[in-house]
């Protein structure tokens, strides 16, 4: 049976977590088709074609999947999964606010941020806030599953030439609207696909003092992130809470300052490969997962770190 | 206006689970077990819209065996009015648990429902959009702040990018997230005033649905370990360590 992978685009420009879903339906195996839904999307479309290992591209180009509703793109995924036997997107919000509807019009179970594929029915995901991992086996007929995409390689953007289809079915509902949005503008990578991290906590005091992490950010082109205690207070806006219930994040380098090391925030960033934790108070549980720790007052640290590098 | 409030009976965000030794699932023997933080929220709105006098009734409903009575109590000393039980043998999947809420929303029809955004224990984050597809319900999800008007709502979403907002024709399905308030506690004589209050317990049975499961859990092993790795003197070994040692630099 052939898989049918939902891409996550802004409609302009396709996310690197397509490419990363790509590889776990590289994983399950079979034949892969990529929908790729919006308004104005050919050039995500023709980004997509070029990937690794993509049979066949379905693009569903119209107004009512410009703000990727899910109870268009929902209904939408619902109708083309019949002919096939997987449907994966990534564990994005967008991800997580459509998939459970295609699952439910479908009848069937949701398997939700899969972290590996043991074989077509079966795969790994973390419970609770990733202090267990489940190995669990899908009886479904089609299923349907997100991915998360920190735990796996992205396939190779080129090389690929596959066919692009259009899709004509255009699903639109009267009960729910894009009202509007306020998207953060950054310079810096993405937080899910930088290769270094820098986030800050409930230690940085204030929103300005960011600025001092900022500065050691730019050095190592990092992106910024924050504990949730840290978004809570207002310091920095709800995009960057790294953790159980925000992002999840993996890069080869992680920096945790002023940051205590919750659960709740391991769970979000533990897998990164190495992880540095600067914190005063040397009790702090960040320092038991941290590969290098140092005890010391972060507002003696980030000047030095910033001119060190 | 009525608001339906789905809960559901979690482990403590505190406790740090284990996996048991046979690895069939984790061990949750004699581990502190509480109301889903999310849910908590998600009462919170509830009963806040009712002291606005937007809403006039508040019921919470959850599902599972005879405990989760706890969790509603619990609901109920936040101020919910009145909750229900659906008896079931141990916890249904995601899907079972909307179609049952889809029992309960046709018998109650209410005008909001409310849901925490995920569950902590299994993370899954799906009920909510569940339900909404098989109520034809429209959806808020993630929602950080929300809006009632005539008719309708506005829900303030927290996505990837930041945030998004999306008006809602009523009834509809809102998910809650952690900045949409601070929930209370419950007052001693709350508490005392919950034991009073209706309780009624129905099964899905009766409620006509079948809670098979199409998942099978087949393990549960613990994450690979971290270990703890050394403490550096200051920034300058810092610097070096990870140009020279981890090579990240
Ligand atoms: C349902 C639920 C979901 C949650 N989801 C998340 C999530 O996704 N992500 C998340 O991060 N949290 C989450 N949490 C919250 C989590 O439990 C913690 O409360 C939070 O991570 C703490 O943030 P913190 O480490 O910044 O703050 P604190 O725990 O207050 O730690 C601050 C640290 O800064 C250090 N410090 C202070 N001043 C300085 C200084 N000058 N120099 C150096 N160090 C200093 C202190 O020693 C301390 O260790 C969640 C909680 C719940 C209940
Ligand atoms: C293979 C497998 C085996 C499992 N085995 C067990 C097990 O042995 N024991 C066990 O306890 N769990 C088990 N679970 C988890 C259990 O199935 C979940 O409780 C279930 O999926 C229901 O909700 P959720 O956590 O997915 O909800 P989410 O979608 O993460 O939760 C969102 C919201 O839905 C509402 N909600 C969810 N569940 C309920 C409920 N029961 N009552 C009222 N409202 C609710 C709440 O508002 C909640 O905030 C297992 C899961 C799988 C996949």
């Amino acid at each position: 049976m052939s898989i049918l992978v939902i891409a996550e685009h802004d409609n302009k420009e396709l996310s690197p977590a397509t490419l990363k879903t790509l590889a776990a339906a590289q994983a399950i195996g079979g034949d892969i088709d990529v929908l790729v839904a919006g308004e104005g999307c050919q050039a995500v479309a023709d980004e997509v074609a070029k990937a690794d290992g993509v049979s066949k591209v379905r693009l569903a180009d119209n107004a009512v999947y410009g703000h990727f509703l899910a109870e268009n793109l929902g209904t939408l995924v619902a109708e083309l999964a019949k002919d096939y036997g997987h449907i994966l997107a990534p564990a994005t919000t967008t991800g997580k606010n459509f998939m459970p509807r295609v699952a439910a019009l479908l009848d069937v179970a949701q398997v939700s941020d899969i972290i590996a594929v043991e074989s077509a029915d079966t795969f790994k995901r973390p419970i609770y806030a990733g202090n267990a991992i489940a190995t669990v086996q899908s009886e479904d007929a089609i299923k349907v599953i997100t991915v998360r995409a920190t735990a796996f390689d992205a396939v190779a953007a080129e090389g690929g030439n596959a066919s692009i289809e259009a899709v004509d079915t255009v699903i639109d509902n009267d009960k729910s609207e894009f009202v509007g949005e306020e998207l953060a503008e950054s310079e810096r990578p993405d937080l899910t696909a930088a290769r270094v991290v820098i986030s800050g906590g409930r230690g940085m005091q204030n929103g300005e003092n960011f600025h001092l992490l900022e500065k050691v950010a730019d050095k190592l082109g990092a992106a910024v992130g924050a504990s949730r205690a840290a978004v809570d207070a207002g310091f920095v806006p709800n995009d960057m809470q790294v953790g159980q219930t925000g992002k999840i994040v993996a890069p080869e380098l992680y920096i945790a300052v002023g940051i205590s090391g919750a659960i709740q925030h391991l769970a979000g960033m533990k897998d990164s490969k190495v992880i540095v934790a600067i914190n005063k108070d040397e009790e702090a549980p960040i320092f038991q997962v941290a590969d290098y720790g140092l005890v010391a007052d972060l507002f003696d640290v980030l000047p030095e770190l910033e001119q060190a590098l | 206006m009525k608001i339906l409030v789905a809960v559901k009976r979690v482990i403590d965000y505190n406790v740090k689970v284990r996996v048991k030794a046979d690895q069939s699932d984790v061990d949750l023997a004699n581990v502190k077990m509480a109301l889903n933080p999310f849910c908590e929220i998600a009462v919170e709105e509830a009963v806040r819209l009712k002291e606005k006098g937007i809403a006039d009734e508040v019921v919470v409903v959850s599902i599972g065996p005879k405990a989760v009575q706890e969790q509603l109590r619990t609901a109920l000393a936040l101020g919910a009015d009145r909750a229900i039980q659906v008896e079931t043998d141990d916890m249904p999947d995601s899907l079972a648990v909307a179609k049952i809420l889809k029992g309960v929303v046709e018998k109650e029809e209410p005008q909001l429902v409310i849901l925490g955004k995920q569950a902590i224990d299994s993370d899954n984050n799906q009920t909510g959009q569940m339900l909404g597809a098989l109520t034809g319900m429209p959806q808020g999800t993630f929602a950080s702040k929300i809006d009632m008007a005539d008719g309708s709502v506005n829900v303030t979403r927290e996505v990837d990018g930041g945030l998004q907002t999306v008006k809602l024709q009523l009834p509809a399905i809102v998910t809650t997230d952690l900045r949409l308030n601070e929930p209370r506690y419950a007052s001693l004589p709350n508490i005392m005033k919950a034991k009073r209050k209706p309780l009624d317990v129905t099964t899905a049975d009766e409620l006509g649905v079948n809670v098979a499961r199409t998942v099978k859990l087949l393990k549960v092993e613990p994450p690979a370990e971290r270990s703890a790795g050394v403490k550096v003197a200051d920034v300058a070994e810092l610097v070096d360590k990870l140009k020279n040692e981890a090579k990240v630099l």
